[in-house]
């Protein structure tokens, strides 16, 4: 069981890499070099929050992009091009197929983001000259980035185990739109009253709260990040990506690929 | 030659040909489209509502802003501009997206409280902007420091400005020179040397240069001030003994029993004008300097001078 999932993710990444997915990491590079050269020219005094926040952001969107983007098609062109058949032909059970096809895409995203975490801490040395102990908080937010990736893979599996590829992109996006705002759906919540309260509680549990992985700001003023926080965010990103992945799972079991 | 070839060539010669083509055409629409109008835009003004679209990437939102506001500040007070009506604005946006960003409050205050052309003349918002950076960084002392010198320097409220100084030395690791301003505020208020205290205090502590080239211009402004103050009292009491005014200011420098003649920091004797007034000679060499500078003088306009 554990070699046909590896099997099917690496050919996942593979097929990542043949796709000029890892293309992204040159734009990463102009990116980040142009602003360490040109911030401390146009502004003042802040060439290294600049690096942290526009590498750090860079590192997130570029992930969320490219986790939205390939992930959408993981089944459904497997479907159209018909090779999902020759897969199950073999004895490859379907729930394999999907988390195989999760943990491709992830390590899709953990390499390109290892690659980027290179960029990021090469800009920063450009503009310091020095590495400090509180540069080593860029590693837990680059951490966070990766479980915010882990949803955001097993979501858009969700999506494509049972959407056409467009859709799928929407809904997918939605939600990260949506995640971002999930505290203030909590807090809408708190506010609310009888059956909206309920509603409200039911959704800003629902959909994936992508905020409390962002400690991007916190981390380029150098404010430690709690253990508490380090724990429970690893938790609840495996809880969520795998309540999604089963769901991808059960969809996918139950669909008619006749 | 093959096909393929020529229609290489050719495509890269209309490439060329049409961007070159488009660039000149750019150019001229720039020219001929009002610029001000572009300048004095803010779409987006609500904190509030750019903080939400930022997407909880609002560290980045504000470093972008904060950038816009340097940008802002530096391009209008190059041309010497009397409004910054963007100015507040664009700071606010920037220190509510990111609370702990203090550069925006220490930069953000020496943009807006100074009268134009050095700043935007509006000191009651740096007091707000200082505000609310003390109450999101409560721990640090500088804030309160810079809160203090808005209050000393550009409102002129002595007792503000030392109980501001009072409240920043009990902030943990506090410079201690933040209490001897504070006393220094309630007995001396008003005074050359607690200006020029201020000033020193700026200098030694600060690691930024602009801060640092700042603090120096307006120590030399204080030295002209001062000067100027002192010989235009000789001047006076020469009048009241003799009858007269000085007919020059060697005759003045005779007359008070001064050691040389009195010069400027650059080294350029002090000029005494037949109304009797003492004048810098060269005035665009201390741009903070408040005297000593000849009737109707204005700082001559690097460009043109920007409403």
């Amino acid at each position: 069981m554990r070699t046909r999932i590896a099997y099917i993710a690496s050919n996942t990444f593979r097929e990542a890499v043949r796709d000029r997915v890892l293309y992204n990491l040159i734009a990463f590079a102009l990116l980040l070099s142009g602003a360490a050269i040109l911030v401390g020219q146009i502004s003042i005094e802040i060439e290294k929050l600049v690096v942290i926040n526009l590498g750090l952001t860079a590192v997130s969107l570029f992930g969320v992009v490219i986790a939205i983007f390939i992930g959408i098609g993981l089944v459904s062109k497997e479907i159209e091009k018909r090779t999902l058949y020759t897969v199950l032909s073999r004895p490859v059970r379907r729930w394999e197929f999907i988390v195989g096809k999760f943990f491709g895409l992830a390590g899709t995203l953990v390499v390109n983001t290892f690659f980027m975490a290179i960029g990021v801490f090469a800009a920063l040395f450009y503009v310091s000259h020095k590495f400090v102990r509180a540069d080593a908080l860029i590693l837990v937010a680059l951490y966070f980035i990766i479980l915010e990736f882990l949803i955001i893979c097993s979501l858009t599996l969700l999506f494509s185990s049972f959407s056409s590829p467009l859709l799928s992109a929407v809904f997918a996006f939605s939600l990260f739109v949506i995640g971002s705002f999930a505290e203030d759906l909590r807090n809408f919540a708190g506010m609310a009253t009888g059956v909206s309260r309920w509603l409200a509680t039911g959704v800003a549990y629902l959909v994936p709260n992508l905020s409390a992985f962002n400690v991007i700001t916190s981390v380029a003023h150098e404010q430690p990040v709690a253990r508490q926080l380090i724990l429970h965010n690893t938790l609840y990103a495996v809880f969520y990506a795998t309540m999604a992945l089963s769901g991808a799972v059960l969809i996918f079991e139950r669909r008619d690929l006749k | 030659m093959k096909q393929r070839q020529k229609t290489t060539i050719v495509a890269s010669a209309c490439l060329m040909v049409s961007l070159a083509a488009s660039s000149f055409a750019l150019h001229r629409v720039d020219q001929l489209r009002p610029q001000g109008t572009l300048d004095e835009v803010l779409f987006l003004s609500s904190p509030k509502v750019i903080k939400r679209a930022s997407l909880g990437y609002d560290g980045l939102m504000a470093c972008i802003y904060w950038t816009r506001a340097v940008q802002y500040f530096g391009y209008r007070h190059h041309y010497y501009a009397t409004s910054y009506n963007l100015l507040a604005p664009l700071l606010e946006i920037t220190t509510h997206l990111d609370p702990h960003l203090v550069v925006a409050y220490e930069f953000g205050t020496s943009f807006l409280a100074p009268k134009p052309p050095h700043g935007a003349g509006q000191p009651e918002r740096a007091v707000e902007l200082m505000e609310y950076g003390i109450q999101n960084n409560p721990d640090n002392w500088r804030l309160y420091y810079d809160l203090g010198f808005v209050y000393y320097m550009e409102l002129r409220d002595y007792k503000k400005a030392a109980e501001t100084f009072e409240r920043g030395s009990h902030v943990p690791n506090a410079h201690p020179f933040l209490k001897i301003l504070a006393a220094q505020m309630a007995q001396h208020a008003g005074e050359y040397e607690t200006a020029r205290m201020l000033w020193t205090a700026t200098l030694q502590t600060t690691q930024d240069e602009l801060i640092k080239q700042n603090a120096v211009e307006h120590l030399r402004a204080l030295r002209v001030d001062e000067d100027v103050q002192h010989l235009q009292e000789a001047v006076t009491r020469f009048g009241e003994r003799t009858g007269r005014l000085p007919a020059s200011m060697s005759e003045l420098v005779a007359a008070e029993g001064l050691a040389g003649t009195p010069a400027d920091p650059d080294g350029h004797p002090y000029k005494l004008t037949p109304e009797g007034r003492v004048e810098v000679r060269v005035p665009d060499d201390f741009p903070f300097a408040t005297k000593g500078l000849p009737l109707g003088y204005k700082p001559a306009p690097k460009f043109h001078a920007l409403p």
